[in-house]
């Protein structure tokens, strides 16, 4: 794919944002050091570094040792960096030969590696059953979550890399602020004035309806679509799939009424709404989830088309 | 030092829920979490919430049923709060855009769950927790809720009385995870701690790697008590290799479970004749591993959980992230083949004690949700109870919390005239590793500022960070808490024996020493998840010692709690809670009666069958 090449630059990009700034991270932590010689907090952690290196290397020959002896191990080339730890400032690739059994994913493999060679290995994980979104990853050239890939179904060594088109924060961790205020640009809530009086009645909705909203609410905000957007890659204020979808979501909610539909679809048509997206599918073809959000986004250019008709 | 009136510890459904209340009720909240709120485990729940709302259901039958399903272990003022309440907060999140599965008429859809004689159970698909927790987080974004995320709360500030009912808690210490930095938050009015179960206890469960009971350690260590824990559910369908959970869903629509020899077992060896796959969860756990120990497993592991008559129609209508989940986590076609089904750990019934707002024995805190005990579950958890619980205990705790005007609680907390000690002599000494700093804030209640006692919190727990981090070598955490969840899967499990909890006892206590050498190699300040995690390894201990300690002392079989020299449910001797509190680094256990008097019944107990 062409985008692994935007994808080094990028990284690379990451990178010397992320050791600027760390200067002041540094002298933030070190509260308590006198200003003219390295502090002995410093020093310490100079050392430990020193001794972090150590081990890495003996856990790389241990890796080495396990490789050879082992039956079948997995080779994983997983991406590094880390703007504060020295010798990990410039992004590299390391590589990890873990056991392999049946059944195991990718985010089964990096925790092993994690757990039995490098416990700095960075990545963001939790339930393991693709449901938190927050394992997405970009593995052997594709968006994937890594929990609910099968590392059998990999090719090898099975390169494992941060969603390109973010900033890296550390290791495989990539900032995800801009993701998340793209989703909260869209008015992510549920707003209606039709309720019933009785408080324990409930505000009825079709089957229908249900239906029509119903793959559109199982987005788990992993960012894979984004990340896979080539618009989104370009245009910083594009709102981009995910955040396109939950517009999507509530502007055809029947339960909303028609007033809230006509301010949904004019926030989508703004500049950076759903007229940017270019019907690449890539969105569609990385989602986890199966949402047919490039469809969902074409209903949405349909829905403010027709919106518009009314008033010309 | 960041300053609110209410600091919310956890942004799962619990967490939200109780933000949401709080600031409603015009206090000015902060959620602090150590994952992004849509990343909680809550978004796991696929089963559904249990609220009598159809015309022909009963408060009083979901009272009853929930009391009948905790086997007699939970208090009747619980049981009734919640009941009486939950339709509304159903109602409530139905209103806030939920989409739920829908009737023909557009009413909410309910289905039947275990131990329930009423389809109560209202759902959204197989995804009932990911819909709930994400209609909840939206409505915090509506409302401009201040959100902390991947910040991990280390501990609570709290005054240090001798007597823990003296305390009070005034906020709580976190590390910002991106940066390294450790802050104070100072909480003018109260922390809720609503930070989940304690499944990282176990190695095969359906929780989150994140469950490694957080909240309930640190209120543990301030002081509070934490009730029944030796109550842990074992989900009766969660995938063999991984711990994947398969909704009671599935057995609600018609699923049915298969021995190796084709047999329907519930019925055809006599599990339970009348309600069979939807016996009640501890039922059909034992059931199952009792198969496999006879020797009428699948690969001496497992049993089938079969759904392909109900049809590609409705599964696909009301189960289809079963069938991706048995895809990409089994290899298995659920369409076409049965699912491959064993026990694993799935929800800590017991937790932090609270009275029905939510406050526990130290003033100013209080829990919600899995990681609190309110009693509702007791001795074992009706499927669908739990994300119901949240929503109806987050609300009040937050609510209280703010200052709302709330009805007294009818649940006493901490140490009552009626409450005796444990007649109970550990194989080995318990708790007091000495590792940690004070549990309780430095400088005591007498002398300090709440402001000042949260930055002495910081200073010590910078102090704490910093050994772990200078600390030259010692031992891995991820090897101790492997250690805990060995010993855990092999002895406190479904069947449980005398020597095998003595045996995790001594293995639990020699994690604790092992941490003693606790290290953390990745020297980094920016996204240290070698540090967060050797933090969470500490809570790891502490809490499975009060799941070991607790079912070797309970003597009887109840609920979820089997004992094999102990076949019987004894109420004479056990119709009461267990408490561990955390005394001078000691953990000590006493015991308090169970409320079996409510409201709107008495509730005798009375033989469980189904």
């Amino acid at each position: 794919m062409s985008t692994d090449a935007t994808e080094t630059t990028d990284a690379e990009t990451a990178a010397e944002t992320e050791t600027e700034t760390d200067a002041t991270a540094d002298s933030e932590v070190a509260t308590d050091a006198k200003p003219e010689a390295p502090s002995p907090g410093e020093q310490r952690r100079q050392a430990k570094q020193e001794r972090a290196a150590d081990r890495e290397a003996a856990a790389d020959r241990e890796a080495e040792d396990i490789a050879a002896s082992a039956d079948n191990t997995v080779h994983l080339r997983v991406f590094r960096y880390d703007p504060d730890v020295e010798g990990k400032t410039e992004p590299y690739f390391d590589d990890f030969h873990v056991p392999f059994t049946k059944g195991m994913t990718v985010l089964d493999a990096l925790i092993w590696a994690r757990d039995n060679y490098d416990p700095s290995l960075t990545f963001r994980h939790s339930c393991r059953q693709a449901i938190c979104g927050s394992d997405a990853l970009f593995v052997n050239g594709r968006q994937r979550l890594a929990c609910k890939t099968q590392i059998s179904d990999m090719s090898e060594p099975v390169m494992v890399e941060p969603l390109p088109h973010s900033e890296v924060e550390k290791d495989l961790v990539v900032d995800m602020e801009h993701f998340y205020d793209q989703m909260e640009a869209v008015e992510p809530y549920f707003q209606t004035n039709e309720l019933p009086e009785d408080e324990l009645e409930e505000q009825r909705q079709s089957r229908e309806n249900r239906e029509t909203i119903k793959m559109s609410t199982r987005c788990i905000w992993c960012s894979a679509c984004m990340s896979s957007c080539n618009i989104a890659a370009g245009n910083n204020e594009y709102l981009g799939p995910a955040a396109l979808n939950k517009a999507y979501r509530f502007a055809m909610d029947e339960r909303e009424g028609e007033d809230m539909k006509q301010h949904r679809l004019e926030i989508i048509e703004e500049e950076n709404g759903v007229w940017r997206c270019q019907t690449q599918f890539s969105c569609t073809e990385v989602c986890p989830k199966d949402i047919p959000l490039t469809e969902h986004i074409q209903a949405l250019k349909r829905e403010a088309v027709k919106h518009n008709l009314k008033f010309w | 030092m960041y300053e609110y009136d209410v600091i919310v510890v956890g942004a799962g459904g619990a967490g939200l829920r109780a933000a949401i209340a709080a600031q409603e009720a015009g206090a000015d909240v902060a959620i602090v979490t150590k994952l992004h709120p849509v990343r909680s485990h809550t978004g796991a729940a696929e089963g559904g919430v249990n609220a009598a709302l159809h015309p022909d259901d009963s408060v009083e039958d979901h009272a009853y049923e929930t009391m009948k399903g905790s086997d007699y272990l939970a208090d009747a003022p619980a049981v009734e709060t919640f009941a009486e309440n939950i339709p509304r907060e159903v109602v409530q999140l139905e209103r806030w855009g939920m989409a739920f599965s829908r009737e023909e008429d557009g009413r909410i859809s309910q289905r039947p769950f275990g131990g329930m004689a009423f389809p109560r159970t209202a759902y959204a698909g197989a995804e009932t927790g990911h819909h709930l927790l994400h209609t909840m987080y939206e409505q915090v974004v509506k409302r401009g809720i201040t959100v902390f995320d991947e910040w991990y709360v280390t501990k609570l500030v709290v005054t240090d009385e001798d007597d823990p009912a003296d305390r009070t808690c005034h906020g709580a210490v976190a590390i910002d995870i991106a940066t390294g930095e450790i802050a104070g938050f100072h909480a003018r009015n109260g922390v809720i701690l609503a930070t989940g179960g304690a499944g990282q206890v176990f190695e095969h469960t359906t929780n989150a790697i994140s469950n490694s009971a957080d909240g309930m350690a640190m209120a543990y260590r301030a002081g509070v008590p934490l009730e029944d824990m030796e109550f842990i559910q074992f989900h009766p369908t969660t995938l063999p290799s991984t711990g994947v959970l398969i909704t009671e869903g599935v057995r609600g629509e018609g699923g049915i479970l298969y021995n190796a020899e084709g047999e329907r077992f519930m019925f055809e060896h006599g599990y339970a004749n009348n309600a069979g796959e939807l016996a009640s969860r501890d039922v059909v756990s034992r059931a199952e591993l009792t198969e496999v120990n006879e020797g009428r497993g699948i690969e001496d592991e497992y049993v089938h959980l079969d759904m392909r008559h109900l049809g590609e129609e409705r599964i696909i209508d009301r189960l289809e992230n079963i069938v991706h989940l048995a895809e990409d986590f089994e290899g298995v076609d659920a369409l076409e083949e049965p699912m491959p089904v064993k026990p694993g750990c799935h929800y800590t019934m017991g937790g932090i004690e609270t009275d029905e707002n939510g406050q526990t024995r130290v003033d100013g805190l209080y829990a919600a949700g899995e990681c609190a005990c309110v009693s509702m579950h007791g001795a074992n958890r009706l499927g669908g109870n739990s994300l119901a619980e949240l929503l109806v205990f987050g609300e009040r705790a937050g609510r209280d919390a703010a200052g709302d005007e709330i009805e007294e609680p009818e649940i006493p907390t901490g140490w009552t005239d009626n409450a005796e000690e444990a007649d109970f002599v550990p194989p080995v000494e318990l708790g007091a590793a000495g590792v940690e700093p004070a549990a309780v804030a430095d400088g005591g209640a007498m002398a300090a500022s709440p402001v000042e006692l949260v930055e002495n919190a910081v200073e010590s727990e910078r102090a704490w960070v910093d050994q772990l981090l200078e600390r030259d070598d010692g031992v891995n955490h991820a090897q101790i808490r492997a250690r805990v969840q060995d010993t855990m899967g092999q002895h406190v499990n479904v069947f449980r024996e005398e020597k095998g909890l003595e045996q995790a006892v001594r293995d639990v206590q020699e994690a604790r020493k092992l941490y003693r050498e606790v290290h953390v190699e990745d020297p980094s300040r920016t996204f240290n998840t070698d540090l967060i995690q050797a933090l969470e390894t500490r809570n790891v201990i502490d809490v499975a010692e009060t799941i070991a300690v607790g079912a070797l002392a309970r003597e009887e079989f109840r609920g979820a709690h089997w004992r094999e020299k102990h076949q019987r449910r004894k109420d004479d001797e056990w119709l009461k809670h267990t408490f561990v509190s955390w005394n001078d680094g000691e953990p000590q256990l006493w015991y308090r009666p169970v409320l079996l008097e409510g409201e709107m019944q008495n509730y005798e107990p009375k033989e469980r069958s189904y």
